[in-house]
């Protein structure tokens, strides 16, 4: 199976590929046919209205729901319908939550040290300290992401907006190669969001993000590709000025 | 920043001093200090103690599993009972022809049900080492494979309560049985002698006693190296938020078998200890009550600090002896009665307490109310 996908030469240039993709809990269609396909390296936004199926789409990408139709591949071999969370964190695939979830007994430095890129065993985390090179990666991010004077606060004990960036940090920490990044902005302020946008790009450089927002204006200052979902599917694609001329876009969010 | 090197809080040292002090002037003052001293130790007390000591090695072990990876076992009294009841076969091979029915190979309830040949389960028993072997390994052995289904099934939270729960019920009913082949009703009994020594001695008695304290420390420094280790930072990370560290890589089953395993050896050994003490190990020990209990030690030490949960061991069962002297009936009031006070008013348990009184640094990590819900939709 894995095998005869690769023979398409639009899969296997594709970073993520998701086709006909449907998923429905009991009766109601959360996804209906949603096809995207993300290019290595490229940055993208994913807008649409409540319940347009967003979240859905990144709980499929990360094995959390198994869609009931359509094919899921990440970088044009490893069929993700067939892995679970582990096994898809491991391929590369880091995601942040809406609700910004750190681990909030430990400290900001000890939530770095458990994303970060290692041994995952039982006994290679038992035996094993924290490498010199680990510890070089953690203060590295600690540096990006502003929190290189709290790395002994319990991260319970941060702001909202520090908790988003320390999760933003603990992707960084994984080394993924494709970042799913679930509402960043929500309940930040100006400042931080104008921060937040120049941090993501920042990231973009050397890895490939999916953003869904709901902030047009963060949107904007992103300046990326845009993808619009409503009821489970692609309603359009484009950049953010061609996707907000579309009338079925303005229907959609401004109502009929 | 962090060395692998162990460090141990004021907390955990003081509890090493007094375990360590207490193994070494337990036969001190049981033995050597004249009888009509003031101070000393009669048997009746290196018993009681010895007994509270084993019952905060369970403590421990079932402080590992709840307190720091939120597995809410309401079964560690099975891990406990099999431990003991394996020392018990051993002791029970010991009496040999000194026996009501002297046989030389069968025990007196075997012969008294007519058996002729020494069940498989048996061999092997007549060995110190093999049994010491089997109190390490059956337990272990049964939490891997409970442990292996439930973890990869995902079953958390109070479905997994209870499904330990009836571990240990159904283990219970097992063990009633006479034709199950371990003593039936009335388990396994009048033990003579352990390595040639008689159960019966004070200085056995006093040798158990510092045994069970030299355990508990090593029990204690163990889980310590654990929960410090970068496996416990994830152990109390999956118990804070599970699925979070199930997107992180982690496979979250194994991080829960490992330490549910650790945890079941650990009760293991503490029933070993405790059955040559008390001189009896029968199918009331599986009784689900016993393993509610050992989560109320916990939860009044202090969940989640280890130290707490053997200060709440030995706390809770002093208050039961003296409380089921004095006044009987009302003892298991008095204990949901303090389930309930602490619950309430002291989260953190009497270790918390104690901190809050010298109100200085801040604990390590103690889990919050909503740490066993998921943290991630």
């Amino acid at each position: 199976m894995t095998l005869a996908a690769t023979d398409d030469p639009k899969l296997t240039s594709t970073l993520l590929y998701l086709d006909g993709v449907s998923v429905s809990f009991d009766g109601y269609k959360a996804l209906r046919g949603l096809s995207l396909t993300l290019a290595p390296g490229e940055m993208r936004a994913i807008i649409g209205p409540n319940g347009a199926g967003k979240t859905t789409m990144m709980d499929v990408i990360t094995g959390k729901t198994r869609p009931d139709e359509g094919d899921v591949y990440f970088e044009g071999r490893h069929d993700l319908t067939r892995l679970d969370e582990a096994e898809i964190a491991e391929l590369g695939v880091g995601r942040k939550f809406q609700k910004p979830t750190v681990f909030e007994n430990h400290t900001v430095s000890d939530n770095l040290l458990l994303a970060a890129k290692a041994p995952r065993g039982v006994f290679a985390t038992l035996f094993g300290g924290s490498g010199a090179a680990q510890n070089e990666t953690i203060e590295r991010i600690l540096t990006t992401i502003r929190l290189a004077d709290l790395r002994q606060t319990r991260a319970g004990g941060l702001s909202h907006g520090q908790k988003q960036w320390l999760e933003i940090g603990m992707l960084l920490a994984q080394d993924p190669k494709l970042l799913l990044v679930d509402e960043p902005v929500a309940g930040m302020t100006d400042a931080e969001t104008a921060a937040t946008a120049e941090l993501l790009r920042e990231i973009s450089h050397d890895h490939s993000v999916v953003v869904v927002e709901h902030d047009m204006a963060f949107v904007r200052e992103l300046g990326v590709k845009v993808t619009v979902l409503h009821e489970g599917s692609v309603l359009a694609e484009g950049s953010l000025d061609q996707v907000s001329a579309d009338e079925r876009v303005i229907e959609v969010y401004l109502g009929r | 920043m962090s060395t692998p090197a162990l460090r141990l809080d004021r907390a955990g040292l003081i509890f090493l001093a007094l375990t360590l002090g207490a193994a070494a002037l337990a036969p001190v003052f049981a033995l050597l200090v004249p009888r009509d001293s003031a101070f000393a130790m009669p048997p009746y007390v290196v018993a009681l103690i010895g007994k509270y000591l084993c019952y905060a090695i369970l403590a421990v072990a079932l402080d590992l599993v709840w307190g720091y990876c939120g597995i809410l076992s309401l079964g560690h009294g099975a891990f406990f009972a099999l431990g003991g009841y394996a020392m018990g076969m051993y002791l029970m091979r010991q009496i040999g022809a000194r026996g009501v029915y002297a046989n030389p190979i069968l025990p007196d309830f075997m012969v008294f049900l007519n058996w002729k040949e020494l069940p498989v389960a048996w061999w092997g028993f007549h060995s110190f080492a093999y049994a010491s072997l089997m109190v390490m390994l059956v337990p272990g052995l049964l939490a891997f494979a409970f442990g292996w289904f439930a973890f990869r099934s995902r079953v958390t939270g109070v479905y997994l309560s209870i499904i330990t729960q009836a571990l240990t019920y159904a283990l219970k009913l097992a063990f009633f049985r006479n034709d199950f082949g371990f003593g039936g009703n009335n388990g396994l009994t009048d033990f003579k002698d352990v390595l040639g020594f008689s159960v019966q001695s004070d200085a056995t008695r006093a040798a158990l006693f510092s045994i069970s304290a030299l355990a508990l420390a090593l029990a204690y420094l163990v889980s310590k190296a654990i929960v410090s280790s970068k496996y416990g930072k994830a152990l109390i990370a999956v118990r804070d938020s599970e699925s979070r560290v199930r997107f992180l890589g982690y496979r979250v089953e194994n991080y829960k078998l490992f330490v549910f395993v650790v945890s079941a050896v650990m009760a293991g050994i503490a029933g070993a200890l405790y059955v040559p003490q008390v001189g009896i190990i029968n199918p009331s020990e599986f009784d689900p009550g016993n393993s509610i209990e050992a989560v109320i030690w916990v939860a009044v030490g202090g969940r989640g600090t280890l130290v707490g949960a053997a200060l709440g061991a030995i706390a809770v069962n002093f208050a039961k002896t003296y409380f089921t002297g004095a006044f009987p009936e009302y003892w298991l009031f008095g204990l949901g009665g303090l389930f309930v006070l602490v619950t309430l008013f002291l989260p953190k348990g009497l270790l918390g307490l104690l901190n809050m009184r010298r109100a200085a640094r801040p604990a390590a990590a103690p889990p919050s109310p909503a740490a066993q819900e998921e943290g991630v939709q």
